[in-house]
């Protein structure tokens, strides 16, 4: 006998009893119904407040967030953030991000594609935001290498405001619509930290040190 | 990992005497009860979402084996491989099989109790193949030759000292030659010699907080994005998970990660909340190329239906171990084995036997408080009576514990005869305890008297002068 | 005037034995409240330590013996929240298993009271002829706390003692390492336990500590006065019941 069938044939023993048709139609509409559970009320307000949220709990937690009116703004942002914290004027650009006009930073070296050791800043979009719990949603893919949000030790992330919805379930709603689950989806909800030595807080342990948001006000 | 629960009073006096761990365990006691108060005050739906996250454990738990087969096809329809496991041996040897298949001389490693249980790094290295712990507190402990103290916080039983020491003596290899005294460069030290092991390795291997049945999705849950590098960087990433860990839905795995993070340190989410689906997609520019998860039972599916089922709920938050008093007084290594605290005292009788860990479910005064603060609201106490029952038909107590007991039970069974042994046990103990009131030793007691008095006896029992005709 | 309830004092094993003053006091604070109160003779002890031991036969056979003293009275007090716990929260668990004894163990537990609990909640007390000068620290037992969710209604007694201040040590809901048979066996975590509980107690300034369970007392007594501590242990019913010109507890 197989371990899967050993282990199947045990829980099954344990279980005892039942009636097999209910149970398969049971857990089939529990799967097919994939219904809400209690969401908390705090996130389902309207969308400026949805945005302050956010903004408010993912500064909390050490991530900045940078404000700018348009999409073609984002460039001249992100040199803003690396000269602020006397960064290297380069960065890798995720393919998602890499038509909003770099061209208007001529000093900056950008280059799109995967990162190495050597990277010091990545720039990336998002799939969403949740507003709950301050938290980015992203999502791997051919525009989104899921590394750039991990080795470089500044993670600049291009959010819209139209992007920020209340909770998680709101972000797997429109995650279903765009087609289900991507290899990765990752909740980021500040830059990497520790309190593994004697439980005092440490930024950039493994992850990136730096997370910075610049959230377009669409 | 060899177990010395059965040594719990040597441990236990080992604890009480280290002072560093008694400042260590003092700092966990002070921070995360503070903290889950907080997070918990601040959310009004808590009790409601804690009551949701029960009845989806136990509906999960009614149809184990159904939600298991839904996620296996929904890996497998993703391109990912499900391997089953009945015994620490066979996830061993699944592991070690798919690294050998893949080549592998270095295994990056996310943090996973489940590893732990079935003592794998070992057995790798044994085999030819380096494991490299990435959690801090799990790298410092692999570098220490430990085990976990504290399901959340590996290493949270070291000072910042013993973690400097630990630095300088195993990172001059790596041409580090400078004894760091700050936390912050600490850390920083360990991010940089643990960068090239990150992109060197070629197997990561994570645990799982939850497995989702309807997506085939597994979810890692950490504040550093170890587990993260862990498992994007190498070509193969392994999973290996407990039966018990798929839950339904999306939705169900969001329900209780808002109680999960909030239990453990008082975040709303971990930094680090990560839902993987099967190896890398047609035109994804990096992740792993195959991804495996291992589904071990090691006695699950026998608590299933039993007396212990609740215990299936554990999302191993480790409420139950910050809010313990014996917990914070000596620490997880004197519980001997993988799991410590309070639902270490209910798992691992199951684990390992009762005859080897009965000290574990007897050595609490059932204050309540690990039950108070579980958010799947697993009944401990109970179960470690449970336990206790079965350590006491196996007669594992000391004989003079039995006889006391039986002593008392007897007497407590005629009131007649009771009364008249109390009458004169009374009458000696109150002669006992001039002329002070009380007495710094009793025989029999010195569990007690070691470190307190023994307040004495008024002189007469309630009864007789109730009988007697005294009255108020 | 209808005569107020009958009610059968269970005195617990460790009152009877140990302090007959705390019987003495429930019995007053319930004749004072307005109750007919009745001791039956053949009451010994709730069964805890057997049930807690895993000597589920012992712990039954003793239950069985509580379960018939106490029948017919409209409610069972106990200065105990231990004990208190034990029948109200556990009984019905013990006998579920048996047809004949199920009804009655339910009963029992439905008619079962923590004193300060009854007091407050079923006769709705709102005087108390008593008075103490003193800064009292007050210890919430484990099993008032969360077995029986007693917290509120101590304090409010004790607030209605002239001269009384109370105050709540900075850990509140954290055990005092009693336990019953766990001291015993495990004297020396039991007695790190109580040495943080004691310096709770020191550190609040207070010269009185009292709490509704004799266990807990005799525990954290027996730890202030090894440490030479002259803070004074009482029960919370001498206090409410103005019986304090006996020796605390360790005392002379």
């Amino acid at each position: 006998m197989s371990a899967r069938a050993a282990v199947l044939g045990r829980i099954r023993a344990s279980l005892g009893e039942r009636d097999e048709e209910a149970a398969r139609e049971a857990v089939a509409r529990r799967l097919a119904a994939h219904a809400r559970n209690v969401v908390p009320t705090r996130a389902q307000v309207d969308r400026d407040t949805q945005v302050g949220m956010f903004v408010d709990q993912i500064t909390a937690t050490h991530a900045t967030v940078a404000q700018v009116a348009e999409e073609n703004a984002v460039p001249a942002a992100v040199s803003a953030f690396l000269a602020q914290h006397n960064l290297p004027a380069e960065a890798v650009l995720a393919p998602d991000v890499a038509n909003l006009g770099w061209d208007s930073q001529p000093l900056l070296q950008t280059r799109t594609g995967v990162p190495v050791e050597a990277d010091q800043v990545g720039v990336t979009a998002a799939f969403a935001a949740i507003a709950e719990s301050g938290t980015l949603m992203l999502t791997s893919g051919a525009g989104s290498p899921i590394t750039l949000n991990l080795l470089p030790d500044n993670h600049v992330v291009v959010l819209r405001r139209s992007q920020i919805t209340g909770t998680l379930e709101d972000a797997w709603d429109a995650l279903r619509a765009e087609g289900g689950m991507p290899r990765t989806a990752m909740f980021v909800s500040g830059p990497s930290s520790t309190a593994d030595i004697e439980l005092t807080l440490y930024l950039g342990a493994h992850g990136p040190r730096r997370l910075h948001i610049v959230l377009i006000e669409d | 990992m060899r177990a010395t629960s059965h040594l719990f009073k040597d441990n236990v006096a080992k604890a009480l005497a280290d002072a560093d761990l008694q400042t260590a365990l003092y700092r966990v006691d002070k921070n995360f009860t503070a903290r889950r108060t907080a997070a918990v005050t601040a959310l009004p739906e808590f009790e409601a979402l804690r009551d949701d996250a029960v009845r989806i454990k136990d509906h999960t738990l009614a149809y184990l084996d159904l939600y298991l087969e839904t996620f296996e096809r929904n890996v497998t329809a993703q391109g990912g491989q499900v391997h089953w496991a009945e015994t620490p041996d066979d996830a061993r040897r699944i592991i070690l099989d798919l690294c050998q298949a893949a080549g592998a001389r270095t295994v990056t490693k996310g943090k996973s109790m489940i590893a732990e249980e079935v003592a794998l790094n070992p057995f790798l290295e044994a085999n030819g193949i380096t494991p490299v712990e990435t959690d801090l507190g799990e790298y410092i402990i692999q570098l220490a030759d430990e085990p976990p103290s504290h399901i959340i916080g590996p290493a949270i039983h070291k000072t910042k000292e013993q973690v400097s020491d630990l630095f300088h003596e195993h990172h001059r290899q790596f041409g580090k030659t400078q004894r760091l005294t700050e936390g912050g460069d600490l850390v920083a030290e360990a991010r940089e010699i643990l960068r090239p092991r990150y992109l060197a390795a070629d197997v990561g291997i994570t645990g799982a907080n939850f497995l989702i049945a309807e997506t085939g999705t597994s979810v890692i849950v950490t504040n550093e994005g170890n587990g993260d590098l862990t498992q994007q960087l190498p070509k193969t990433h392994i999973v290996v998970a407990s039966l018990e860990k798929v839950v339904p839905t999306l939705e169900d795995a969001s329900t209780i990660l808002r109680v999960l993070a909030r239990s453990a340190t008082g975040q709303q989410m971990s930094v680090y909340t990560t839902f993987s689906t099967g190896p890398r997609r047609p035109g994804d520019p990096d992740g792993p190329d195959a991804y495996h998860v291992v589904l071990l039972d090691n006695g699950r599916s026998k608590l299933l239906g039993s007396d212990f089922q609740d215990i299936l709920r554990c999302i191993r938050c480790g409420a139950c171990f910050n809010h313990c008093p014996v917990y914070a007084s000596i620490g997880g290594h004197a519980y001997g084995w993988v799991y410590s605290g309070p639902m270490g005292a209910v798992l691992t009788p199951a684990m390992i036997g009762i005859e080897a860990s009965h000290h574990l479910p007897s050595a609490t005064p059932f204050c309540g408080r690990c039950e108070a603060v579980c958010p799947m609201r697993i009944p401990l106490p109970k179960m470690m009576r449970h336990w206790r029952e079965q350590a006491f038909d196996k007669k594992l107590d000391t004989v003079r514990q039995r006889w006391a007991l039986k002593v008392w039970a007897w007497f407590a069974k005629r009131p007649r005869l009771y009364r008249r042994i109390t009458r004169l046990a009374v009458r000696y103990l109150a002669w006992r305890g001039r002329p002070r009131g009380r007495m710094s030793d009793l025989p029999l007691t010195d569990g007690w008297t070691a470190s307190r008095d023994m307040p004495a006896p008024q002189g007469s029992t309630f009864m007789d002068q109730w009988q007697t005709g005294r009255r108020p | 005037m209808t005569a107020g309830p009958r009610v059968g004092l269970f005195v617990t094993c460790v009152a009877d034995l140990f302090r007959p003053t705390v019987g003495f006091a429930a019995v007053k604070l319930l004749e004072d409240a307005g109750c007919r109160v009745e001791v039956p003779e053949a009451q010994t002890c709730c069964g805890q330590p057997a049930y807690n031991s895993g000597d589920r036969r012992d712990a039954l056979a003793i239950a069985r013996g509580v379960i018939a003293a106490f029948e017919g009275f409209d409610y069972v007090v106990a200065p105990s929240g231990s004990c208190a716990g034990m029948i109200k929260k556990h009984y019905p668990g013990l006998f579920a298993g048996d047809p004949d004894m199920a009804d009655a163990a339910q009963d029992l537990a439905a008619r079962t009271w923590e004193l300060t609990a009854f007091l407050i909640d079923v006769m709705h007390i709102g005087a108390l002829d008593a008075r103490y000068e003193g800064r009292v620290a007050y210890h919430d037992s484990c099993s008032s706390l969360r077995e029986l969710g007693v917290r509120s209604q101590p304090r409010e007694l004790l607030s209605l003692v002239d001269g009384v201040t109370v105050v709540d040590l900075s850990d509140p809901e954290v055990c005092c390492g009693f336990g019953g048979t766990f001291a015993a066996k495990y004297g020396e975590v039991s007695g790190a336990i109580v040495h943080k509980k004691a310096a709770q107690v020191v550190a609040t300034g207070a010269d009185t500590v009292v709490a509704a369970d004799l266990g807990c007392l005799l525990n954290i007594a027996g730890k202030l006065k090894r440490d030479g501590s002259p803070i004074k242990v009482r029960h919370v019913a001498e206090v409410l019941a103005g019986m304090t010109d006996v020796p605390p507890i360790g005392e002379a």
